[in-house]
């Protein structure tokens, strides 16, 4: 195992694992993640498009994951959503994997914020954007719910 | 003929359960229904794959999203004729409290019904109503084509 598969396998939550989520790079401050399409993800039984939520889940994750690619981010820190917005563009079409970029704009003492966009492999026509700002603390304190 | 169509005509409409069953999304994540009259209280039963972070452990705020957007879905759904599942425009999510490793109630209400747009609020808590882990309000496309 190589040190990015170690890295994406210590961060991949249970919830990324269960919509079939992986990580396909990481750059400065950003990275990119796929989720391949997959019958139990679809949101309307008569378009088999993908349902928001997983949609939802791809961008808070994949923007959890650029701050830890921003160069001040220190390994021990936590993080937790504080707020995400999300655009759909237009519905993802059936079959085809769903890519998410994202990207840490600013990494402050408190607060992260990460602008994220969904795509089917042409960038110029996005499934989704986001917006999202992160609460930035001292980690798993036992009995200290940061 | 449409899911939703197939729903409202061969089945019972007021059997919200099984039109969630429908949606494998929806079905994948467990969501039940608790049907009293007209009120709806949506549930997401805790599961370990649910969790984004494991040392708390937290619901993943995904997870949050999902549920906040299929309860607003599901009370518009109830509260109109729709016979297509309308396309989310757009989706805001203020997550306020961690999400414990327990059940999750949630609760939605259209705040306004025009002819092609939908605005939806929706609140999910735990052990206090008073107390929402995550709060959400989206625009929705209604009679997509």
């Amino acid at each position: 195992m190589n040190m990015f598969e170690d890295k994406m396998e210590e961060h991949l939550p249970p919830m990324a694992k269960a919509i079939g989520m992986s990580m396909v790079e990481v750059r400065d401050r950003s990275c990119i993640v796929c989720v391949p399409y997959a019958e139990h993800l679809v949101g309307d039984p008569d378009t088999g498009v993908l349902h928001g939520g997983v949609i939802t889940t791809a961008l808070d994750n994949a923007s959890g994951w650029a701050i830890r690619e921003h160069e001040d981010w220190l390994d021990g820190l936590s993080m937790a959503t504080l707020d995400i917005r999300i655009d759909y563009m237009r519905p993802a079409e059936p079959h085809q994997d769903l890519l998410i970029q994202a990207k840490c704009f600013k990494l402050g003492q408190n607060v992260a914020f990460v602008r994220a966009f969904a795509h089917q492999g042409n960038h110029d026509d996005p499934i989704a954007t986001s917006i999202a700002a992160f609460m930035l603390g001292i980690p798993n304190i036992q009995g200290k719910n940061l | 003929m449409s899911y939703l169509q197939k729903w409202r005509d061969e089945g019972d409409a007021s059997d919200i359960q099984a039109l969630v069953d429908g949606l494998p999304f929806a079905k994948f994540l467990g969501i039940q229904i608790d049907q009293k009259g007209s009120e709806i209280t949506t549930i997401l039963p805790f599961r370990d794959d649910l969790v984004g972070n494991v040392n708390l452990p937290a619901i993943h705020g995904g997870a949050i999203g999902s549920f906040l957007e299929i309860t607003s879905v599901i009370q518009l759904l109830n509260d109109t004729n729709l016979v297509r599942i309308p396309l989310t425009i757009d989706l805001s999510v203020d997550y306020l409290r961690s999400g414990r490793p327990v059940d999750t109630y949630g609760r939605a209400i259209v705040t306004r019904q025009g002819r092609r747009v939908a605005s939806v609020r929706a609140e999910i808590w735990q052990e206090e109503k008073a107390k929402p882990i995550a709060a959400a309000h989206g625009q929705y496309l209604l009679a997509p084509t």
